[in-house]
């Protein structure tokens, strides 16, 4: 848990939604990733940076959990 | 039999991000290769594509997808697709499709094992990727395919949606080629195969010629039935008259010798067409600046044209942006189109040195002005050969 604070989790999360094409504006704890225009491709890879990055590993049922940018920052942080 | 009109055209090449472009500098003599290559310098993808379309492609997508939405607005269709989306297809040739990619994927692999395999690695290598992302952009949902030939695959998606048109499975198709392959891996192995120029210079159908060289871009042309395009008054382009393919069944890179295959397919697009070989006003040549290509085309051409060939200009875009693989013959029967509209030969660059056996009047120097006197009509054909011994010709008609 101590290894990765949760800003650091945001920053990488949102770094890479950023990278896969959503609006910067847009993207805070409560967005829908649909309304963000992320899909599952998009989540595929950022399972993959999220594994490189905190060794944590989400297979495609906790991907499937995951609506908003809130869910995805507190499945990491959970697990981290 | 309806015919089958063109009605919009795009290209990005090494001339530059257009149709316009491409034929106008090359008429004008410039030469968009550079270094030995003809890259497409002025391409940035996210100048034209969003964050995420760019990145949902590899480049040779990427190049299909700008040239598209060139020919579709020139085609009239800005605001909407002329017919229902069932009819209209989506049908881009590429010689080797996203190799950028599969190399990207095998380093980062060798590197760091499979778990550092993107999950976009097959949707970006795939060699239908650029007709699907074509379809997918423009609301395509009519027949939507890559066609792989070497060399002459966007040929051979041009004369299949002619086809396609023709038999009715559709009212239009956005058809053409795409190839991105100036790579680290795309460059050693077309080396190896000692296919590529040492000089770096592309002068087809020159003695000194020694090899082509590698180019990247895309041509995608809009092609309608053409009543339905007539009942929508759109602007028609040309005519696209007709389609021959062949293959050589001899060797998997040398052209046939006696150039026999080649000289087939432009018998039979002739025929398609229902154009006599003395209709033709102009050639414009596959003329890879290759000794094998380059002497077979010519005997192929005086087989299949008889003396006529003797008569009419013969021209290879090549000598301008280089050899476009897959890419070729889309760009260059979009070169061919603007020749004839502008009623201008843009020349052979480059060439200056005669080989005896090479005899054809290979438009040296400068652009040539199109001489259509006692009632000619503006027919050419383009020739696309590829690796494998395919053999595609397309005969087309400005309007």
């Amino acid at each position: 848990m101590a290894e990765h604070s949760p800003e650091q989790i945001e920053k990488v999360i949102t770094d890479s939604l950023i990278s896969f094409g959503a609006n910067a504006d847009e993207i805070n704890r409560d967005a829908e990733l649909t309304a963000l225009d992320i899909d599952s491709l998009d989540l595929a890879e950022l399972s993959q940076i999220i594994e490189e990055h905190f060794g944590v590993e989400l297979t495609s049922g906790d991907v499937a959990e995951i609506s908003t940018v809130g869910d995805a920052i507190d499945l990491v942080a959970e697990r981290a | 039999m309806n015919d089958v009109v063109v009605t919009g055209i795009g290209a990005v090449t090494p001339l530059g991000i257009g149709a316009a472009p491409l034929y106008e500098r090359w008429a004008a003599g410039i030469c968009g290769i550079e270094d030995g290559e003809g890259r497409a310098r002025e391409f940035v993808a996210t100048e034209h594509l969003s964050v995420k379309d760019a990145r949902r492609a590899d480049r040779f997508t990427q190049l299909a997808l700008v040239a598209s939405i060139e020919a579709l607005a020139d085609a009239g269709w800005g605001e909407g697709l002329p017919y229902d989306a069932w009819k209209i297809g989506s049908i881009i040739g590429t010689g080797i499709g996203g190799i950028g990619t599969i190399e990207a994927n095998d380093r980062a692999m060798f590197d760091g094992g499979p778990k550092h395999v993107s999950p976009l690695a097959v949707p970006l290598m795939m060699g239908n990727a650029a007709a699907a992302a074509v379809s997918m952009r423009h609301g395509l949902r009519g027949p939507a395919f890559g066609t792989v030939s070497a060399c002459s695959s966007g040929a051979d998606a041009i004369g299949t949606a002619i086809r396609a048109i023709r038999h009715g499975d559709a009212l239009a198709v956005v058809t053409g080629g795409a190839e991105a392959a100036l790579t680290p891996l795309s460059r050693a192995a077309f080396g190896a195969l000692d296919a590529l120029s040492t000089s770096g210079v592309s002068r087809p159908f020159d003695a000194r010629r020694d090899g082509f060289v590698m180019g990247e871009g895309a041509g995608v042309l809009v092609l309608e039935d053409g009543e339905a395009a007539r009942a929508r008054g759109a602007r028609i382009l040309a005519v696209a008259r007709g389609y021959g393919a062949t293959a050589d069944a001899h060797h998997v890179t040398a052209p046939h010798p006696t150039g026999e295959g080649a000289a087939a397919a432009i018998t039979r697009a002739l025929e398609d067409a229902g154009v006599a070989p003395e209709e033709i006003v102009y050639v414009n040549a596959h003329g890879t600046s290759t000794q094998l290509n380059d002497r077979a085309e010519t005997i192929a051409l005086k087989s299949a044209l008889g003396e006529h060939a003797y008569a009419i200009p013969v021209s290879s875009t090549k000598s301008a942006i280089g050899h476009l693989l897959g890419a070729g013959g889309a760009v260059e029967a979009i070169a061919t189109i603007l020749a004839l509209r502008a009623k201008l030969i843009p020349p052979t660059l480059g060439w200056a040195e005669r080989d005896p056996e090479l005899d054809l009047d290979y438009v040296p120097d400068r652009a040539r002005p199109l001489d259509l006197g006692d009632g000619r009509r503006p027919i050419a054909i383009s020739n696309s050969f590829g690796f494998g011994g395919h053999n595609a010709v397309l005969c087309l008609e400005a309007t």
